[in-house]
């Protein structure tokens, strides 16, 4: 089926974003690893969608899309003020919140 | 729509409290003021005025209001004012009186949220006399929660954070179970009708398994007994009542202890009357223990407002007591007992909030001599000292001789024990004035004493005591039908053949030889 | 003229209120004329009301007022009313009396005092709630009276505030009173189940209807109500407040611990004889306690060295015969022995204090002495007091009250005989010890030198009081010995007649007679040879043959303070000591036991984003593969 290579391809596009958000330091990076992690789920979606010829996948697609959107410009004002506040991009340096 | 009023009108003068600091230091004190005084009088005209609609009483209400809120789920704004409620509103907007006028003088901090706290808690107490739709009750059961928190959390003294949360965690696990068990009721409701109901009315008539019935009050009794409170869920009570500013302390002990006893009396008793009686004697040796342990407590206090706090706890047991003696004369008692209680706590922990403020310290041991420096603080201490150990012709006397001579028919040694009680009331309250008042004056203590305003105010308290001591017609003639009818469906739902002058479970002691004259 | 009732008790409490209120604001001499006036008035009332009572009811059945229904609820009522026969017209009279004359020996004896206006509302309060006491129609107001003369009596005992050995007088005076009123209270809920009703009157018949004599409950209510009496009026087991109570200023001890407070009790337990009656076990157990409380109160009214001691003790032996003479069913004789000793003990007291005055607060004995040069007026009025105390024949009060106890004793059918022989050498013992304080006091060489007489404030009340003394015993006189029956005659339709033992003649009595008179005489001359300066045994007992170890014993009188103090009161302290709130340590524990735990967890909590990350993608994955499986 076609659907099965494309949900193999979320599957690696999800490891590999989770890889790199938890092996990057930077938090830059870890954000470009969430966008690959949301852009894998959105393509399972896609697949999903295809598989059943329903428009659900589609528009669950879009939703992603401008969820993703709102995500990065609240997330990258966050970063701007991290590296305002601490001079640097290192999220384990932030640990403000240790119990 | 007047009975909206009632509550609506300490609700929105909430706001006005808070912005009326801007204009002026006392603007919000003078807001709160106006707003209770203005419902003290909405409330009596309501009363004078349901005179003429009778008092009868056969769950009528003399007001009522019902509009539909939810009504997928049975939930209404009903709203219903009988005697007991009357009397309670009418004591919450006089203890709210004498609340803020305590604290004219210590609360100099964001005046305005003061007085806009108080006035929501206030708001809440009202709507909870009032809410006759459980859900409703609820909701006011919780609003008034809250503002007391902060009222505590805010303007409390040096432990207040540790006090706060305790009465918050006490207050609200009481809560929770109190609306597991009302959710319960509404959902067996539709069980058995078809729809779910939070309505009293309906609730009433529920037929229920004696078993669910005796969880459901259980739980019932579990969450009001917190707020009473009662031995062993008491332990909130003395931390939150030392700690709060001395406003706030009026309130939590002149009116929300009342807020438990109005639960029992409103929904306990009338909702579950069949495990009532059967789970009477542990309720009425719950009040024995708490009677006795409160009193032993105070007696070992060195600081005078936990003194006032654990004899709180004691004279509340009178109040489970009679609750559950089943008796007439018992629960007119527990009525006159909540109104004598509220007014000789609000006066004496106005005397004490006053102490504090002048000398800075509540340990009786730093204190003594103050007779001769405060000759009106220790005259009037002396009175509510006196009203505390119950001296007759003051109301406290009527409430917990009317409780007594109630409950003896039914558990004649429980009352031999709680009549021990006064022995130790009179130990801890002489005490208290003997370590304040009298003894050797110390010679830093010099301070000014009490002000006009404040004395008037306590002057009033307590001519009201001495009035309703000797005159309690006024109380008891309004609550009358409302405790009659309280007892009967108990009667005559454990005795059918039981003649209905005679009270419930008095039939063992009272004998033939008893002939009425 | 009868409608005024009620202004008798309200009087002194407008008096009580107007000194409260603007006590203040009065000067002394305006303070003096309310607080004396207003009792003054009620006393005249009590004259207006009484001549109208013997007017309307020759019999002298009763009247009743009732002012407003009290508590009318839920089959209760109990109403402000006021119950007026030959009983309670006798403590009226003798409440606003004495009170009055008391009230003006006061106006000079706390003239120098800062709590003039204070003392004076106390007083009038406790006038006030007494006559509320002997007046009430039912129970329950008799015990708002009672606890209002408990309250005024706490008050009134630790009225120098100051000291705080005054003030534990007073609160042990109250709570050791308290424990008398809580059986009280109980017997009134008990009296309260059974008949529904709290009328004195109405409960009796009631109880006389249908409990058969000696009944459990008749039984059971008759002790609660003796304890409660027992508390009142000192005596045992509950009377070490009295000695104690003498704290208090000296007119203070004259009204409340000596004429009226302390025999309320007798007052109740004669209010109550039909439910007595019910209970003759209970009968013997009052004349039983009587006789102990007088014996042993007389013992150590003879040991005291203060002045005022002397006359508690002498208060608590007195009032031990006035039970004694309950006990027996002497209802009449009691009562005119409450008469009596309330004229002669007020008397003394106030004599006392006439001689404190003079002594700068003096009160040992054996710092006084050779007052009589200095204070004759004192003097001649104590003797008389102490002469009517000790029941010097003929003359005094105290004699025919007292013998017509004694007398009441031996003929009585519910007596036993050791009982007389005990009140009798009591008799001996009164003797003894009220000469010892004369000879003591008023004889012998100046030890502390007297300012000077009294004025004349003091000087009447004293002079009245010792004219009343003597005469007022001839209102009952003995029928060897003139035949007067004025006072059982005025008291026969409130109390039943003395019953008298079958086959009793008059020359018993006659010999009964002279027994008293005998123990009278002998204690009085033993008191000569012991105590009388100059005499040859006197020089032997010195100041210091009372302190002897053996002595301090019946000194503390008998050791009942020490006793309970071991029994109760140091119980009590060490519990509330160590009593923290165990309940509260219990919810601390739970909440020290939830606050590790949450400190444990907090360990996870490492603030590292990754490491969330990581732990919600593992989460995802132990889930999942549950799912899986």
């Amino acid at each position: 089926m076609l659907s099965t290579p494309a949900l193999v391809l979320a599957m690696m596009l999800f490891g590999l974003g989770l890889i790199g958000l938890l092996s990057r330091r930077n938090v830059l990076y870890m954000l470009l690893s969430l966008e690959i992690m949301l852009n894998a789920a959105a393509l399972a979606f896609i697949a999903g969608g295809a598989r059943w010829g329903q428009v659900d996948g589609e528009i669950m697609f879009l939703f992603i899309l401008t969820l993703a959107a709102a995500e990065v410009s609240v997330a990258l004002g966050i970063v701007l003020q991290l590296s305002y506040r601490f001079r640097t991009l290192d999220a384990d340096a932030f640990c403000e919140m240790k119990g | 729509m007047a009975l909206w009023l009632l509550i609506l009108i300490p609700i929105l003068a909430a706001p006005f409290a808070w912005m009326g600091e801007q204009w002026s230091r006392y603007a919000p004190r003078w807001i709160a003021l106006g707003a209770l005084a203005v419902d003290f009088l909405l409330a009596l005209l309501l009363g004078g005025h349901s005179d003429r609609v009778q008092i009868s009483g056969h769950g009528v209400w003399l007001v009522e209001s019902h509009l539909s809120w939810i009504p997928r789920w049975g939930i209404s704004l009903h709203l219903g004012l009988d005697g007991l409620s009357l009397v309670l509103i009418l004591l919450t907007a006089f203890v709210g009186v004498v609340a803020i006028i305590a604290s004219w003088t210590e609360i100099q901090s964001r005046v305005g949220l003061f007085h806009c706290n108080v006035l929501l808690a206030l708001g809440g107490v009202i709507g909870v006399f009032l809410a006759i739709d459980l859900f409703l009750f609820f909701f006011f059961w919780e609003l008034m929660l809250i503002p007391m928190y902060l009222l505590i959390v805010i303007w409390g003294h040096a432990q207040r954070r540790h006090a706060s949360f305790k009465f918050f965690l006490f207050t609200q696990a009481g809560s929770l179970v109190l609306l597991v068990a009302i959710v319960a009721l509404a959902l067996l409701h539709q069980q058995v009708t078809g729809r779910p109901s939070f309505d009293y009315g309906d609730l009433m008539g529920l037929p229920l398994t004696t078993d669910m019935a005796r969880w459901l009050m259980l739980a019932f009794l579990i969450g009001f007994l917190v707020k009473l409170p009662a031995v062993p869920v008491h332990t909130w009570l003395p931390d939150t009542y030392t700690e709060a500013p001395t406003g706030a302390t009026i309130i939590l002990a002149g009116i929300l202890a009342k807020t438990g006893a109005y639960g029992l009396l409103r929904f306990t008793i009338p909702l579950f009357p069949e495990v009532m009686t059967e789970f009477a004697p542990i309720a009425m040796g719950l009040g024995v223990v708490g009677i006795l342990y409160g009193a032993l407590l105070a007696c070992a206090q060195t600081d005078i407002k936990r003194l006032v706090a654990y004899s709180s706890i004691s004279h509340m047991g009178f109040i489970l007591l009679g609750a559950f003696a089943g008796t007439e004369l018992a629960l007119q008692g527990v009525v006159m007992q909540m109104v004598a209680h509220g007014l000789s706590t609000g006066g004496l922990f106005l005397l004490a909030g006053a102490l504090e403020e002048r000398y800075q310290t509540r340990e009786m041991g730093q204190l003594g001599g103050l007779w001769g420096v405060t000759p009106r603080l220790a005259t009037m201490a002396l009175f509510f000292a006196c009203a505390s150990l119950g001296l007759p012709g003051l109301a406290n006397f009527i409430g917990e001789f009317l409780v007594l001579f109630g409950a003896y028919a039914t558990q004649p040694l429980m009352i031999i024990l709680a009549s021990l009680g006064m022995v130790m009331a009179a130990i801890y309250s002489l005490g208290m004035m003997q370590r304040t008042f009298f003894a050797r004056q110390r010679d830093a203590l010099t301070a000014p004493d009490l002000s006009n305003l404040a004395f008037g105010t306590v002057l009033f308290i307590a001519a009201l005591q001495v009035w309703l001591g000797l005159y309690p017609k006024m109380v008891l003639t309004t609550t009358r039908p409302v405790m009659k009818q309280l007892v009967q469906p108990a009667v005559a739902s454990t005795n059918p053949t039981h003649l209905p002058s005679q009270s419930l479970l008095s039939s063992h002691i009272v004998t033939s030889q008893g002939m009425t004259p | 003229m009868l409608s005024l009732l009620w202004l008798i008790p309200a009087l002194p409490l407008a008096g009580f209120l107007l000194l409260a209120l603007c006590g203040g604001r009065l000067t002394r001499p305006q303070i003096a004329w309310v607080g004396c006036g207003s009792v003054g008035t009620a006393a005249v009332t009590t004259a207006l009301v009484a001549t109208d009572f013997f007017r309307v009811f020759p019999e002298r059945e009763s009247y009743q007022q009732t002012l407003w229904n009290w508590i009318d609820t839920s089959g209760m009522t109990v109403g402000i009313s006021w119950y007026l026969d030959a009983l309670s017209l006798l403590m009226v009279a003798v409440i606003t009396g004495i009170g009055f004359l008391i009230h003006l020996y006061s106006a000079e004896y706390m003239a120098d005092d800062d709590g003039y206006a204070r003392f004076f509302a106390y007083m009038n309060l406790f006038v006030s709630a007494m006559l509320t006491l002997v007046l009430a129609d039912n129970l329950l107001l008799l015990y708002l009276g009672w606890e209002g003369v408990g309250l005024c009596s706490y008050l009134l005992i630790g009225f120098w505030y100051r000291e705080p050995e005054y003030g534990a007088a007073a609160q042990k005076a109250f709570i050791v009173t308290r424990i008398g009123d809580t059986a009280f209270a109980v017997g009134l809920f008990i009296l309260f189940t059974q008949f529904k009703s709290l009328s004195i009157q109405q409960v009796q018949s009631l109880a006389t209807e249908s409990w058969p004599v000696g009944s459990d409950l008749a039984i059971i209510v008759a002790v609660l109500f003796l304890i409660g009496a027992v508390g009142k009026s000192a005596q045992l087991p509950l009377q070490v407040w009295l000695p104690d109570a003498m704290a208090g200023p000296t007119p203070v001890s004259a009204l409340i611990h000596a004429a009226t407070m302390v025999t309320a009790g007798v007052y109740l337990i004669a209010r109550m004889h039909h439910l007595f009656a019910l209970a003759p076990l209970v009968q013997e157990v009052i004349a039983v306690l009587g006789l102990a409380t007088l014996l042993l109160a007389a013992t150590s009214a003879l040991v005291q060295h203060d002045i005022k001691r002397v006359l508690a003790y002498s208060t608590m032996s007195q009032i031990g015969y006035m039970f004694l003479a309950l006990g027996v069913g002497a209802w009449s004789a009691a009562l005119f022995h409450f008469l009596t000793h309330s004229c002669f003990k007020a008397l003394l007291f106030l004599a006392a204090g006439s001689v404190i005055h003079s002594l700068h607060h003096e009160q040992d004995i054996f710092k006084m002495g050779g007052l009589r040069r200095h204070l004759p007026w004192t003097f001649w009025t104590f003797l008389i007091g102490a002469a009517a105390m000790s029941g010097v024949p003929l003359v005094t009060s105290g004699f025919y009250s007292k013998d017509w106890i004694l007398w009441s004793v031996w003929s009585s059918p519910i007596s036993h005989r050791w009982i007389w022989f005990g009140a009798l050498f009591g008799a001996m013992l009164t003797g003894l010890y009220s000469f010892r304080l004369i000879f003591r006091v008023f004889l012998g060489e100046v030890r502390t030198q007297p300012t000077g007489e009294s004025g004349l404030a003091m000087r009447v009340p004293l002079v009245v009081l010792a004219f009343l003394a003597l005469t007022v015993g001839f209102l009952e006189m003995p029928h060897t010995l003139g035949n007067v029956t004025v006072f059982s005659q005025y008291l026969s339709h409130a109390l039943p007649t003395t019953e008298v033992l079958p086959g009793i003649d008059e020359s018993s009595e006659v010999r009964e007679q002279l027994a008293v008179t005998v123990a009278a005489l002998l204690g009085i001359g033993l008191a000569a040879l012991l105590f009388l300066p100059g005499s040859m045994v006197a020089s032997r007992w010195t100041d210091q043959s009372t302190d002897h170890s053996s002595m301090t014993l019946v000194q503390a009188g008998w050791g009942f303070d020490r006793l309970y103090d071991r029994l109760f009161v140091r119980p009590w302290f060490s519990l509330t000591r160590h009593s923290g709130d165990m309940l509260d340590r219990g919810y601390e524990w739970l909440a020290v036991c939830v606050e590790s735990c949450h400190g444990w967890m907090s360990h996870t909590q490492t603030g590292h984003v990754r490491w969330y990350a990581a732990t919600i993608a593992v989460g995802t994955l132990m889930l999942l593969g549950l799912f899986a499986l």
